[in-house]
């Protein structure tokens, strides 16, 4: 059977295809105001690149905060909703076989699971505070006028420590301007928030305990200066899966591919 | 007194209380603490003086953080400062 | 008796000069970068023109962020009690809570019939709630932070709070209030009713109780102002003086009640 797994995020949705145990597409796009529009565009986007319709799909499962705009929706039509820690046990498994902890950290949220066999076994969900997710480090790019790409290889390049007093994404953006005006390096201030937000995402993940295998999945695990600083903290090295940010998508079309579980 | 340190932000309340009336300054929880979130101080809010527990200035903003090595989301929550303290004048609201 | 009183705050540094207790003199001056000789120019303002010299001053307590930078104080006490004891020279002595929002933190103080502290807590972790989180929302619908808390009052029906409390998260909701077609007014609403609700929240943990007070820039906004009462049952007291002189007005009575006890008259 063919499933597809919907992930729309608070930024961005998501979508993967997936046969026979294998990834045959896979496609993503901004949300915009019209949830669903947007799902729908990526939707047929990943179907285009895969070569397939609608009719070809056997079962569609969403997943992520907007998944209720898609239940039912056609050509959606998703069939079921599961919650983001489910989806990323599903994922970050078939990803990584070896997986018992999953970080993932999006635009909005940021999630611990621990794993066991693909399924949920505790979780942890640092939410509705922008300093502990990817709106973060977007903000404190803009502070720092640079493009959000550019904050993790700047980040790299520092050695330096220098802790970051405000917990907060709308004090932390005054602070980074306080900084600039010390003549701190742009280098040593990506390098400060990054490790600022290592700290809180490892403070949380300690909560449902770090086991090995420990894989990082989510919008910001394309950001090269976001596993360094979380390996130091938890003391221990992270496996980063290829297209991390799909492997909510991925575990949501697992799911829809194993019905019974 | 209670003293409320702490902070409620977008994800919660995350206040530790430390009743001054009860606390004896014996600085039992601030060794009991893991994380050395805790410290004495001397009683700066009335003319009587005298030493009494406090979430360090630097936890203050991250509370949440600081302490949530010690509840873990599956299993015990005994916290070491709560247990450590004999006239229980420390409390967390989360 | 002449005691002083020296708050010296982030932004602001206040110095108050106390005859047997009564206010004689006071000077209000931005905190500079070295918060000692704003202290001491400061001080001196307070006391020029009055005759006294720093000499004669029998005690002086210092409070504020900067509190260990008075260099002449004898003792230090937290602006939080000294918040309280100032509160009660401003309002009179039925103050019970003071909620002081400022443009970086949120205090809530319950206090006793003689201004003593029973309990407060002081945020200044997230900017929700704060000066700050409002002037991010002003600058979102353009409206001058002056204007904001009126804006918000002028609307027929009060719309549902915003659901999030994290400003950021917040201003996303509102932009898309705004582009659904609700105007300002109706945004500035839902935002003022969120930030009312959780400051209420905060005041409910240390305890309200009549007399209440609010304190700091954001006690401006009527748009928090009224919802705050609307919600707590209780009218806000008026002041009879500028509160900015509460914690230097508060170190200047602890100044003479330490003075007192040294001297053996207490």
């Amino acid at each position: 059977m063919i499933t597809a797994g919907v992930d729309v995020g608070a930024k961005f949705a998501k979508v993967v295809i997936f046969k026979d145990g294998q990834v045959v597409a896979r496609a993503k796009a901004l949300v915009g105001f019209d949830v669903l529009k947007s799902a729908i565009e990526v939707f047929e986007a990943a179907l285009k690149d895969a070569g397939l319709s609608r009719s070809d799909i056997g079962r569609v499962v969403a997943t992520g905060m907007g998944r209720n705009a898609v239940v039912q929706k056609p050509p959606i039509n998703a069939e079921e909703a599961v919650s983001e820690v489910v989806a990323d046990a599903a994922g970050a498994f078939q990803a990584v076989p070896t997986v018992k902890t999953v970080i993932d950290v999006g635009a909005e949220e940021g999630r611990g699971v621990k794993v066991e066999g693909g399924k949920v076994r505790d979780f942890v969900i640092n939410e509705r505070c922008a300093a502990g997710a990817g709106t973060f480090v977007e903000a404190m790019a803009r502070a720092l006028e640079v493009n959000v790409e550019e904050m993790g290889p700047l980040s790299l390049k520092s050695a330096n420590v220098i802790p970051m007093n405000a917990q907060c994404c709308v004090f932390a953006e005054s602070e980074v301007v306080s900084l600039i005006h010390s003549k701190i390096s742009k280098e040593d201030i990506a390098k400060a928030i990054h490790d600022a937000i290592a700290g809180r995402i490892s403070s949380m993940i300690l909560r449902v305990g770090v086991e090995k295998d420990v894989v990082l999945i989510g919008g910001c695990a394309l950001n090269p200066g976001f596993k360094p600083p979380l390996e130091k903290e938890l003391h221990t090295n992270i496996i980063v899966p290829e297209f991390p940010e799909y492997v909510s998508a991925l575990g949501a079309a697992v799911i829809a591919a194993n019905p019974a579980r | 007194m209670q003293a409320n340190y702490g902070y409620k932000d977008g994800s919660g309340d995350y206040f530790i209380t430390i009743d001054t009336d009860k606390c004896n300054g014996c600085g039992k929880c601030v060794e009991a603490c893991p994380y050395k979130v805790l410290e004495l101080i001397t009683n700066e809010f009335d003319i009587e003086g005298g030493t009494m527990a406090a979430v360090k200035e630097e936890h203050r903003k991250k509370i949440k953080y600081s302490c949530a090595p010690c509840k873990p989301v599956a299993g015990e929550r005994l916290l070491p400062c709560v247990l450590a303290c004999e006239p229980k004048a420390i409390t967390h609201s989360w | 008796m002449i005691t002083a009183g020296v708050d010296i705050g982030s932004v602001g540094s206040k110095a108050t000069v106390m005859v047997d207790g009564e206010l004689y003199s006071y000077a209000v001056m931005r905190t500079g970068g070295v918060s000692e000789d704003t202290a001491i120019k400061v001080t001196m303002w307070a006391l020029d023109g009055t005759g006294i010299d720093t000499g004669k001053l029998n005690y002086v307590v210092g409070t504020g962020y900067g509190r260990v930078n008075v260099p002449f104080a004898k003792k230090t006490i937290t602006e939080i009690a000294c918040h309280a004891r100032g509160a009660h020279y401003i309002y009179g002595p039925t103050v019970r809570t003071v909620l002081d929002i400022g443009g970086q933190d949120c205090k809530a103080i319950r206090c006793d019939d003689k201004g003593k502290v029973l309990s407060f807590l002081m945020n200044d972790k997230c900017a929700a709630g704060t000066g700050r989180g409002l002037e991010v929302f002003a600058d979102l619908i353009s409206v001058p932070i002056a204007e904001l808390g009126k804006v918000s009052l002028s609307v027929d029906q009060e719309p549902p709070p915003v659901s999030n409390t994290c400003v950021i998260f917040a201003k996303a909701e509102s932009l898309a209030l705004l582009r659904q077609g609700w105007p300002k007014e109706r945004v500035a609403a839902a935002y003022h009713a969120a930030m009312a609700d959780r400051i209420v929240d905060l005041l409910t943990r240390v305890g309200i109780e009549k007399d209440f007070v609010i304190t700091g820039g954001v006690a401006k906004n009527m748009g928090i102002v009224q919802r705050l009462e609307r919600i707590l049952k209780i009218e806000a007291l008026e002041p009879k003086m500028d509160p900015i002189l509460a914690g230097a007005l508060g170190a200047g009575l602890f100044a003479k009640a330490l003075y007192e006890k040294e001297q053996g008259l207490r």
